[in-house]
């Protein structure tokens, strides 16, 4: 049984289609990489599969349950969670204060973030700093380690490594491939890198014009050269 | 030595006085960028709760301290259900909409009351210092004011709902992909500030006595001291709250009441030429 079952799903901004025919399927514990040239609907994708906007047509199923018509928090507690691309911490509040946001729904909260500051120990040194008062990859650690907390069963994930110097991308890259392993988590990873998608990733997606247009397998060594060449990057 | 503790009352009076009425106002207008044109009415309704209850036989301290923010606080939760929250983010348009709401609850409540003065008589007697009295509720006015900044700041700073407030304020897409109901933290803030309002009006209700049409005479002072406080609810109300009560009542003091209240909008003026973002938009920062 699949995961997230998206089928022939149209969104647009008003009157403005961006959503044509959305296709795709993600297991359980999958990476899936969604990759495009800019403005082809890869953030309006994710938005729509996280609720914050209303999609117009089609059907989008989490384990085989109609969740088209649900809103965003309700999304997010049958296990569904952001990453947006900007990151879009909480710059008044604390790192710790953040993480107990994104720990909002869970049974035992500090434990939880103890957990996500082991993953992730740079955060252990910071957790008293405002959220705004961190780097760029600072902030996206902690927008990753925010929306992990709530222990998702799916995670969608916008361009988490833009502007995000290498050391920072290949700790993202670590802990993803061993969360998604020891928790089940499901990612679905929208990204310009292709070294980093091809890193994580066995299938990618790709997206032309706000539809669906082919599924790659790139888990072999050429895996990065197949999304170039389809892209034509 | 006694003159110098009156006035130092006297002074706090002032202080304590901003506070109460612009509490409210802070949460819904600082917090949630409303600008509620009948927080003025919010209170009057605390005020009316407060003389019906009393005339009703119910203790004035249940009618003041339970009654009023109770009453006043599911009427602020019916207005932003119905009218506040399809405007958000159109700030003109929730001016324009509490504007016609406030002309309704002054022209509903003249109606059905009567457009008279009602009294609540004062809990306390006077307490002597020295050849001089001062009223005793003066005080307890004194206590509430402190009373509501600490308990905002407890809940804000503390507590699970006032760090899922602090976070919606500012990004409501980012905590609903986090769980949380984005609308029913915008319903429940809006409904705490309106029960503040009401429980303003209601301790207020016992020295100003209650009109239809006296919301009129707190909402000048109240959205003065709020936006001269800046975006800082607690910090910029009690900054704001310190300073032109401050200055208002020693002008008062000097050269009467007239040029007291005259003396509290032109300091405003010289504090928002001065600091456009407000108190706390420069000092204070990293407040709450």
């Amino acid at each position: 049984m699949s995961l997230l079952e998206v089928r022939n799903l149209r969104a647009s901004y008003g009157r403005i289609p961006v959503l044509h025919q959305i296709d795709l399927t993600v297991n359980a514990g999958e990476i899936v990489g969604v990759v495009g040239h800019n403005g082809m609907g890869k953030t309006t994708l994710l938005r729509s599969l996280m609720g914050h906007l209303k999609t117009s047509a089609g059907t989008v199923s989490l384990r085989d349950r109609d969740v088209k018509g649900l809103s965003a928090h309700k999304r997010a507690r049958l296990g569904v969670t952001l990453v947006p691309q900007g990151r879009d911490i909480f710059g008044n509040l604390t790192v710790h204060e953040n993480l107990m946001l994104g720990a909002f729904g869970t049974q035992d909260q500090s434990a939880r973030i103890d957990e996500m500051i082991s993953i992730f120990p740079r955060l252990a040194d910071l957790l008293d700093r405002k959220g705004g008062a961190l780097s760029g990859g600072e902030q996206q650690i902690l927008a990753l380690a925010r929306a992990l907390c709530n222990r998702p069963s799916l995670l969608l994930l916008d361009e988490p490594t833009e502007g995000v110097q290498p050391s920072i991308v290949l700790e993202m890259a670590t802990a993803l491939k061993s969360i998604s392993q020891t928790e089940n988590l499901a990612v679905i990873l929208v990204e310009q890198n292709i070294a980093f998608i091809q890193s994580l990733a066995e299938r990618v997606y790709t997206i032309s014009n706000g539809v669906i247009e082919q599924e790659l397998s790139v888990s072999g060594p050429n895996g990065a050269a197949l999304i170039t060449e389809t892209l034509g990057f | 030595m006694d003159y110098t503790i009156v006035v130092a009352i006297e002074l706090l009076r002032a202080v304590a006085g901003l506070v109460l009425i612009s509490t409210g106002l802070a949460i819904i207008f600082g917090m949630m960028r409303v600008i509620n044109i009948a927080h003025g009415e919010f209170m009057m309704l605390g005020g009316y709760t407060v003389v019906l209850s009393a005339k009703a036989g119910v203790n004035i301290w249940i009618a003041m301290l339970v009654l009023a923010p109770l009453t006043v606080g599911l009427f602020g939760v019916l207005v932003e259900r119905l009218i506040i929250r399809h405007l958000y983010g159109r700030i003109i348009d929730t001016l324009l909409a509490t504007w016609g709401l406030s002309l309704f609850l002054i022209g509903f409540v003249a109606v059905v009351f009567g457009n008279k003065l009602e009294g609540v008589a004062t809990p306390f007697s006077g307490i002597a210092i020295g050849e001089y009295s001062v009223a005793a509720y003066t005080i307890f006015l004194i206590g509430a004011a402190l009373a509501f900044v600490a308990s905002i700041y407890l809940a804000l700073k503390y507590s699970k709902a006032g760090l899922i407030a602090r976070a919606t304020m500012q990004n409501p897409e980012m905590v609903e992909a986090l769980g949380v109901n984005s609308k029913l933290v915008f319903m429940t803030t809006f409904g705490v500030g309106a029960a503040f309002s009401g429980l303003a009006g209601a301790l207020l209700a016992p020295i100003s006595g209650v009109i239809p049409g006296m919301g009129v005479n707190f909402i000048g002072p109240a959205f003065i001291t709020v936006v001269t406080g800046g975006s800082s609810i607690i910090a910029g109300t009690l900054s704001a709250s310190g300073l032109l009560g401050s200055i208002s009542q020693s002008t008062a003091f000097l050269a009467g009441p007239v040029y007291g209240d005259a003396m509290l909008f032109f300091a405003a003026l010289v504090l928002l030429r001065l600091l456009p973002q407000g108190i706390t938009g420069r000092l204070f920062t990293r407040s709450l």
